[in-house]
């Protein structure tokens, strides 16, 4: 086996970081994490992500993969092992399309209503959040996006598991419960349950706190 | 032998997104059925066949949908394997074209759409943001015939279908593209020699039209 040179550039509170970890962890890939600071990019960041300067970016015998859902295809092709996206076309595309409607659909509207001061922002953006997991919750058939083992979708989830609970109780809302989304709470709980996710999460309280004080700054600021 | 049937394309002729999927089909000599749309009074079957975005493209192969147009290519591609490869079998290479390709789809349409949907200091900042990504995927092309290398590919696919819309953009916005961006346009005439592409773009005067009209629709000045 030829030497392998693997590096992750991300940071410790972003789902889109975590997408590549759990990717990583599923194929048994060794890897270097470098921390960036974001607020000071490095030039090691800027010289492998010129067009977006954004983490996260898998760096493999120095060759730069950017976009998270880019780079989870790539491990998933790339290295051997358990397989992330189906191998029927159709199934393929099905799991392309949910992904892409997380990225689209979910992570924007979901900042939106928890970051603002505006509360015709906020509602419009609860009411964006709810629709979408509506679709989801109608989408999911069996115990996890990809059927009985958690698979593309499902990682690409990853923020609605674990940073949705967070930011719902930071902001005091109900993006996501047991009464609305009966079926994708569930998911989440059996998803954050298993082994190889638990591994890849960041701390919660370190990133709870981040993302409270950023609250707390923004109700602060509209005074 | 395909039953004509069998594939289905249920689509928007000045969509520069079903334009792609267009080209794929023709790229694999498909046969399908082409079924135009009136966006502005959707069909049952359009809201059937894509529920969540009730929107076109929507690729329909033995009955069974699928939605967004580079999924759509990609899903051509995949299934119809034996003939005239879209993507690189090379994963790093596949990589740099899905990321490209993405690059596309979140930059192209909004930036152009900021030029012939704004006016004034708005709209300049759009004709400008939208010449330096045009230039920025000039860069990307550099001396190569097409974005994969010597054989036309998924980039070029996914991008080349808004060359029909530059007349528009152009007359809106008042400007040439051609003049800031003449390899994106070299690049592009390149595209057209292929008759999957010059079959499949349409007229740009008639898709000017329809941005006038769609612009009266919307509301927008």
């Amino acid at each position: 086996m030829a030497q392998e040179d693997v590096k992750l550039l991300g940071t410790l509170g972003s789902p889109f970081v975590c997408r590549v970890q759990i990717a990583l962890k599923l194929k048994g890939v060794e890897y270097e994490f470098v921390a960036q600071d974001l607020q000071n990019k490095s030039e090691e960041l800027l010289k492998y992500n010129p067009v977006h300067k954004k983490v996260p970016v898998l760096v493999h015998n120095e060759k730069p993969i950017n976009e998270s859902l880019v780079i989870v295809e790539y491990i998933d092709e790339a290295w051997k092992g358990k397989s992330i996206l189906p191998t029927d076309p159709y199934q393929r595309a099905l799991a392309r399309f949910w992904a892409k409607f997380i990225d689209d659909k979910v992570f924007l509207a979901v900042w939106k209503s928890v970051f603002t001061i505006d509360e015709n922002e906020r509602e419009t953006n609860i009411k964006e959040v709810h629709e979408a997991f509506q679709f989801l919750e109608d989408e999911l058939k069996g115990k996890f996006f990809g059927g009985e083992e958690f698979g593309f979708v499902d990682i690409a989830a990853v923020n609605i598991a674990f940073w949705v609970p967070m930011l719902q109780e930071i902001a005091g809302l109900q993006l996501l419960t047991n009464e609305n989304f009966p079926k994708l709470y569930k998911w989440s709980q059996e998803f954050l349950s298993k082994p190889t996710i638990k591994e890849c999460l960041p701390p919660r309280d370190p990133i709870f706190g981040i993302f409270k004080g950023r609250y707390e700054s923004l109700l602060a600021s509209a005074k | 032998m395909e039953n004509n049937n069998e594939v289905v394309l249920l689509d928007l002729w000045a969509s520069m997104f079903g334009m792609r999927v267009r080209i794929a089909l023709a790229e694999k000599g498909i046969k399908y059925e082409y079924i135009e749309q009136d966006i502005w009074n959707k069909s049952d079957l359009l809201l059937q066949m894509n529920p969540v975005q009730k929107k076109v493209p929507v690729l329909i192969h033995k009955g069974k949908p699928i939605c967004e147009s580079l999924i759509a290519v990609q899903y051509i591609d995949e299934v119809w394997n034996d003939r005239s490869p879209l993507l690189p079998s090379d994963p790093y290479a596949k990589s740099q074209a899905r990321f490209w390709a993405d690059y596309v789809d979140k930059k192209i349409y909004d930036l152009a759409k900021k030029v012939w949907a704004r006016k004034g200091e708005e709209q300049e900042a759009g004709k400008k943001e939208f010449i330096e990504a045009l230039q920025l995927l000039e860069a990307e092309l550099g001396d190569k015939p097409f974005f994969g290398g010597d054989k036309f590919g998924f980039v070029d696919i996914s991008l080349v279908t808004f060359y029909s819309w530059f007349y528009a953009v152009e007359t809106i916005g008042n400007f040439s593209i051609e003049s800031e961006c003449p390899k994106f346009i070299s690049w592009a005439k390149r595209c057209l020699q292929k008759e999957s592409v010059s079959s499949t773009l349409p007229n740009s005067e008639r898709v000017y039209e329809f941005l006038l009209d769609a612009k009266k629709r919307l509301g927008i000045e």
